[in-house]
């Protein structure tokens, strides 16, 4: 019997281009990345149709399933200059360092008295200290987030002026979905309060049945 | 692996004449280390990209002094009261000692289908609209700016949303949402009455 002979082959083949391919993904995927920063708490946000994107300038106030309220505007200048107009508001000392490790943070949630405590503190009490945190006062007798917003919306003034409706900073809230409607409310009624009547809600993307 | 075995095969033999001629040697490389690392890459950036920044829905809350008088005149609106537990109530025109509130829900044949009914005009106009652009290649911001026309139109319908102490933010998203999706252009947010208030635990305390 004639045997069957199979044809002779290199195992090795040419790799080159998925090589090239492979390298020019990761670069791709390198340069777009962006690193998700580290949020002190989970909000589990409600889902919409909307497919706005959330603009790039933007303070944005989250409410936690337990109704409590985080702080965040991004900008180390305008950060520093914020925390230094609410320490002498409210008679906190905050000195260089206090100010240059606030403005790497991120989203907070406590009173200026305890963000005192908070700042030198490492990355696991932090996270310790955040569990128990009350969150930002909001209270008509303790306003400190109607004070964040005002001292964040002077800083950029201050720091940026424009004139460009398109360029001016956004507002969002950032709520959970167990959150309870009160406290979105009284985030808004203070928003209000300043005569701020535009707001970014952030949701999720849904599935549109128009479309 | 294969090239590099042959690769110490051919120096091997080739010892002899290393002095008299250079060394030669082959131009493959053993690339599977280099593709093994690239992949590796790959896969972590992929995983740990989020595309794109979270959706936002913009709202423009009634600015505060001229609230309800001026929007409650208005015939062709409807109220809808959140309250806790997923529960929605709604009233149709003005609030009288008489009104009489009906339960609704979430889901598609909810809420959805109600505010389709009564926004039957605008929804229908739009959607002949869209049809419309389609087949006439209309640019986008024409055809939006004919949509915000048509729901600004008194035909149009008009909801107020109040939510009571009990209500979830989500359902306060939720009742926007399908007013997005129902087409629904006038809308707002306003502050729950004590009338209404006691409509609601009424209703709940009548079996």
């Amino acid at each position: 019997m004639p045997k069957v002979k199979m044809p002779k082959k290199s195992p090795s083949l040419d790799m080159t281009p998925m090589v090239d391919l492979a390298f020019l993904l990761v670069t791709f995927f390198m340069l777009t990345t962006q690193f998700r920063p580290d949020e002190p708490v989970i909000i589990d946000s409600p889902s919409s149709i909307s497919e706005k994107i959330l603009p790039e300038k933007v303070m944005v106030v989250s409410i936690d399933k337990g109704n409590r309220i985080f702080f965040n505007l991004e900008g180390k200048e305008i950060r520093k200059s914020m925390l230094q107009q609410m320490g002498d508001k409210y008679s906190v000392k905050f000195d260089d360092n206090d100010l240059k490790r606030f403005s790497v943070m991120t989203t907070f949630g406590m009173s200026v008295q305890e963000l005192k405590q908070y700042l030198p503190m490492g990355e696991e009490e932090r996270k310790a200290f955040m569990k128990k945190s009350q969150g930002v006062p909001y209270d008509s007798l303790n306003n400190q987030l109607g004070d964040w917003i005002r001292f964040g919306r002077l800083a950029d003034a201050q720091l940026n002026p424009t004139t460009d409706r398109e360029k001016q900073m956004r507002f969002a809230i950032k709520g959970d979905s167990q959150a309870n409607y009160t406290a979105v409310k009284r985030v808004i009624e203070i928003f209000q309060e300043m005569k701020v009547n535009r707001f970014n809600l952030i949701t999720a993307l849904e599935d549109n049945p128009n479309q | 692996m294969a090239d590099v075995q042959s690769n110490e095969q051919d120096s091997g033999k080739g010892g002899k004449h290393k002095k008299a001629r250079a060394k030669k040697q082959s131009t493959h490389i053993d690339m599977t280390p280099m593709v093994d690392l690239a992949f590796l890459l790959l896969t972590f950036f992929m995983l740990t990209t989020t595309f794109g920044k979270p959706k936002t829905m913009e709202i423009n809350m009634p600015v505060k002094p001229d609230n309800p008088e001026t929007q409650q005149k208005v015939n062709n609106a409807m109220t809808i009261l959140l309250s806790g537990d997923d529960k929605i109530y709604w009233y149709f025109g003005e609030l009288k000692p008489e009104t009489q509130l009906t339960a609704t829900n979430y889901s598609n044949d909810g809420l959805r289908k109600l505010l389709l009914e009564k926004n039957n005009y605008a929804f229908e106009k739009i959607s002949q609209l869209r049809e419309q652009a389609v087949k006439n290649n209309m640019a986008d911001t024409t055809l939006k700016r004919m949509e915000v026309d048509v729901k600004g139109e008194k035909k149009a319908l008009m909801v107020l949303v109040k939510a009571d102490d009990k209500a979830k933010y989500k359902n306060v998203v939720d009742v926007l949402d399908e007013l997005n999706i129902t087409m629904v252009g006038k809308y707002a947010i306003v502050d729950l009455g004590q009338q209404e208030f006691d409509l609601i635990n009424n209703f709940k305390a009548t079996p």
